[in-house]
C-alpha cells in the first residue's frame, strides 16, 4: 500500500487558482462521495482551506492514482484550462506524501508557520472523510498519526507560542506586564485598524474593560459598541489614564497628542503605578521623551515589528526541531505500512500449510479405521506440530523483515518457494 | 530532574538530622543543607502552581551555593556554639524566613532584569522567558510577607533561649546586631509597600540589599 498526496497550496498556486478549486463545506459530502468512486485510490481524504486544496489517498498503484487524482482535480475546476491548472498541481507518494501530510497538520507548511487553525481544519476534514466511509485502515492510521505528530510538535517546540503579527505582539507585550489581563483595563486612543485588531486580541485575552476615545465622539460610540466598551470624550481621555494600565494609540493625528508633561502629571497621580503605552500610530501619537519617565513603558510600531521579527526567527528555529520530530515519525509510519505488505503473504502461507495438514491427516486416518479417539488425536497433534515447527522460522523472519527495505524480496521468495500465487490467485 | 534531586536530598537530610547523634540543626552544615532543601521545596511548589520554570535559573543557584558552602564546612563538621545546640525551633524559623527572603531576592533580580529589558525594548530570549512584572512583584511581596513573621518569631525564640542560657535576652554581639538591622530593614520594606505604596522597582532594590544583610548575618553565625 502507498500513501499519495495530490493538490495545490499557497506556494504553488495564486489565489485565483486556489479559489477556483476550493470546496465549500456544503459541497464536501458530495465531493467525498465522488472520491469514493475512484478505482485506483482505495482510501481518500480531502482537505480544503483558503491556502490549500489537497487529496490524500492510499493506493496500490502510484501511477494510476496520480492520473486519477489529477483528473479529479482538473474536472473539479471548469474555469481554468487543464494544462494551466496542471502546472500548479503537485503529486507526492510514500515517504514524501506522509512527510507532507505531517507537515501540513503541524502547520509547518502554512502561510504563517505555526498558526493553530490548520490542525482544527485537518481534524474536521478527517472526520468528514471517516464519516463518509472514504478512509480505511491505512489512511486512518496515517491521519491519526498526523494529528498526534502535530500535537507533539506544538508541545515539544515553541513553534506556536509567540506572536507573529504586529497586533498580536501588542498583546504579548501587555502580558509581560500583567499576568492576568482580567484585572486590567485598556484604552484605545483612535480608531486605526491596527488599534482595533490589538483591542480585539486583548478582549479575547480577557481584558477587564475597554475604553475607547476618538476625536469624533460618534465614531467612539460605534467603536465602543464593538468591544462592549466605554466611549470616552476625546477632551477628557487623559484623566482616564489614571485608571488604565494599557494604552493603545492609533490616531491619524499629525502631531503627538500625549506629551511628556502630560505623562509626568499623570504618573504623579497614578502614584507611579506602571503603565504600558503601545503607540502604533505613524506619525507617532506619544512624544518620544515619555520614554524617559519612570514606570512609563512606551513602545512604537518598530518595537512591535522587532518582536515579530525575533519571534519569526524563533519559529524558524523551532521548525528545525519540528522537522526532526516529523522525520522520525515518518519512519515509524512507513515501517508500519511496509509490514502491511507482508500480512497477506503470512496469511496465505498459514492457510496453505493448514490445507496440506488437513488433507494428509484425513488420508492417514482413512487408512487406520481402528484407531481410538485418543490415538486419532495424537496423529492430528503430530501433523499440527510438524507444520507449526516448520513454519515458525519463516513466519518470524517475514514479520521481522517486514519493516526493512528488502521486505519485498522476502515476500516474493516466500510466495515462490511455497507456490502461494498458484494456490490463491487474486490474493496478491 | 530537580524533583528527583529533591527526593534524594530529603532522604539524606532525614538520615542526617535524625540519624546522627548530634542535635538536629545544630551545625552550620545542617543549617545550610536545610536551607537549600527548603529553598528547593519552595521553588518546586511555586513552579508547580505558576508554571514558571525560569524561576529555577535564579533560585536554584542559591541552593547550590548553600550546598557548596555546606560541603566546605563539612570537613570539620563545625558544631555551632553550645548556645545553639538545642534550639532547633529558633533555627528552623530563621532558616525558613531566610528561604522566603531568598525567594524574594530571586524575584527582585528577575523583576529588575525584566524591567530593564522592557524599558530598553530589548526583546531577547531572556525577555521571552521571564514572567510578567506584576507576577514577580507579587512574588516578592508575598515572600517578604511570609518571611518577616518567621524572622520575627525566630528572633524572639532565640532571645528567649539566650535568656535561658546566659541570663539576658540580648547581648549585642555582631550576629545579633546584623540580625536586628536586617529585621528593621525588612520591616521598612514591608511598611513602605503596605502603607506608603512603594513602587515595585524600589522594593526590588531594597529586597536585594536586605538579602545582603541576611548573608552577612549568616557569616556572623560562626
Amino acid at each position: 500500500m502507498h500513501i499519495v498526496t495530490a493538490g495545490l497550496n499557497h506556494k504553488t498556486a495564486p489565489i485565483k487558482v486556489r479559489e477556483g478549486l476550493a470546496i465549500s463545506n456544503g459541497d464536501l459530502s458530495c465531493v467525498l462521495a465522488s472520491l469514493k468512486t475512484l478505482s485506483a485510490v482505495e482510501e481518500t481524504m480531502l482537505l480544503s482551506t483558503c491556502n490549500r486544496v489537497e487529496l490524500y489517498g492510499a493506493t496500490r498503484d502510484i501511477d494510476a492514482a496520480s492520473k486519477e487524482l489529477h483528473q479529479f482535480l482538473i474536472q473539479r475546476n471548469p474555469i481554468i484550462a487543464p494544462d494551466q491548472l496542471a502546472q500548479h498541481l503537485y503529486f507526492l507518494s510514500d515517504d514524501d506524501a506522509v512527510r507532507h501530510l505531517f507537515r501540513v497538520a503541524s502547520s509547518l507548511d502554512s502561510m504563517v508557520m505555526g498558526e493553530p487553525q490548520i490542525l482544527g481544519q485537518f481534524k474536521d476534514a478527517m472526520e468528514a472523510a471517516v464519516s463518509q466511509g472514504c478512509t480505511g485502515v491505512v489512511l486512518n492510521k496515517v491521519l491519526k498519526k498526523a494529528i498526534s505528530v502535530a500535537k507533539k510538535v506544538r508541545t515539544d517546540t515553541p513553534i506556536g507560542e509567540q506572536a507573529v503579527s504586529v497586533s498580536y505582539a501588542a498583546v504579548e507585550l501587555a502580558k509581560k506586564f500583567f499576568q492576568n489581563l482580567a484585572e486590567h483595563s485598556v484604552m484605545l486612543v483612535g480608531a486605526g485598524e491596527m488599534g482595533e485588531l490589538a483591542g480585539r486580541h486583548l478582549v479575547n485575552h480577557g481584558v477587564r474593560q475597554v475604553m475607547v476615545t476618538t476625536r469624533n465622539f460618534q465614531r467612539a460610540l460605534e467603536f465602543a459598541k464593538q468591544f462592549k466598551g466605554e466611549p470616552i470624550a476625546f477632551e477628557t481621555f487623559k484623566t482616564k489614564l489614571l485608571h488604565t494600565d494599557i494604552v493603545i494609540c492609533s490616531t491619524g493625528a499629525p502631531y503627538p497628542i500625549v506629551t511628556a508633561q502630560d505623562m509626568i502629571n499623570i504618573m504623579r497621580m497614578r502614584q507611579n503605578k506602571p503603565i504600558c503605552i503601545i503607540d502604533i500610530a505613524v506619525p507617532r501619537d506619544v512624544e518620544d521623551d515619555v520614554r524617559d519617565i519612570d514606570d512609563v513603558y512606551l513602545f512604537n510600531i518598530d518595537d512591535l515589528q522587532q518582536i515579530v521579527t525575533v519571534n519569526l526567527e524563533e519559529r524558524q528555529k523551532a521548525a528545525l526541531t519540528a522537522e526532526a520530530i516529523i522525520q522520525e515519525e515518518v519512519g515509524t509510519i512507513m515501517g508500519w505500512i511496509k509490514t502491511l505488505e507482508t500480512i497477506p503473504t503470512i496469511v496465505a502461507l498459514k492457510k496453505h500449510a493448514e490445507e496440506i495438514q488437513h488433507v494428509e491427516v484425513e488420508k492417514v486416518l482413512a487408512r487406520l479405521p481402528s484407531l481410538s479417539a485418543e490415538e486419532r488425536k495424537i496423529v492430528e497433534g503430530l501433523a499440527l506440530s510438524i507444520v507449526n515447527k516448520l513454519l515458525h522460522r519463516p513466519l518470524v523472519t517475514l514479520k521481522e523483515e517486514a519493516a526493512n527495505a528488502n521486505s519485498a524480496m522476502y515476500v516474493d521468495a516466500t510466495r515462490r518457494l511455497f507456490s502461494l500465487d498458484e494456490d490463491h490467485r487474486g490474493n496478491k | 530532574m530537580t524533583a528527583f534531586g529533591f527526593v534524594l536530598h530529603s532522604a539524606t537530610l532525614h538520615t542526617h538530622l535524625f540519624g546522627t547523634d548530634h542535635a538536629a540543626l545544630s551545625s552550620l552544615f545542617d543549617v545550610m543543607v536545610f536551607f537549600a532543601w527548603g529553598l528547593i521545596l519552595t521553588f518546586l511548589i511555586v513552579e508547580y502552581v505558576n508554571r514558571t520554570p525560569v524561576l529555577g535559573s535564579f533560585v536554584l543557584p542559591l541552593a547550590v551555593l548553600a550546598l557548596i558552602f555546606a560541603a566546605t564546612v563539612r570537613e570539620d563538621l563545625q558544631v555551632l556554639k553550645p548556645v545553639l545546640s538545642n534550639i532547633w525551633l529558633h533555627v528552623l524559623m530563621i532558616v525558613s524566613g531566610t528561604v522566603a527572603f531568598a525567594l524574594a531576592f530571586a524575584a527582585s533580580v528577575m523583576y529588575l532584569l525584566q524591567e530593564r529589558l522592557l524599558k530598553l525594548r530589548r526583546f531577547s530570549p531572556m525577555y521571552h522567558k521571564l514572567p510578567p512584572l506584576d507576577f514577580l512583584d507579587d512574588l516578592n511581596r508575598k515572600s517578604i510577607l511570609l518571611g518577616f513573621p518567621l524572622l520575627t518569631f525566630g528572633i524572639a525564640a532565640g532571645a528567649v533561649w539566650e535568656n535561658f542560657s546566659s541570663g539576658s535576652y540580648w547581648n549585642w554581639d555582631p550576629k545579633e546586631i546584623s540580625t536586628a538591622l536586617t529585621w528593621v530593614f525588612y520591616l521598612m520594606v514591608l511598611l513602605g509597600r503596605v502603607l506608603v505604596g512603594w513602587r515595585a522597582k524600589h522594593a526590588a532594590y531594597l529586597t536585594m540589599i536586605g538579602f545582603a544583610g541576611v548573608i552577612v548575618t549568616f557569616a556572623n553565625v560562626e
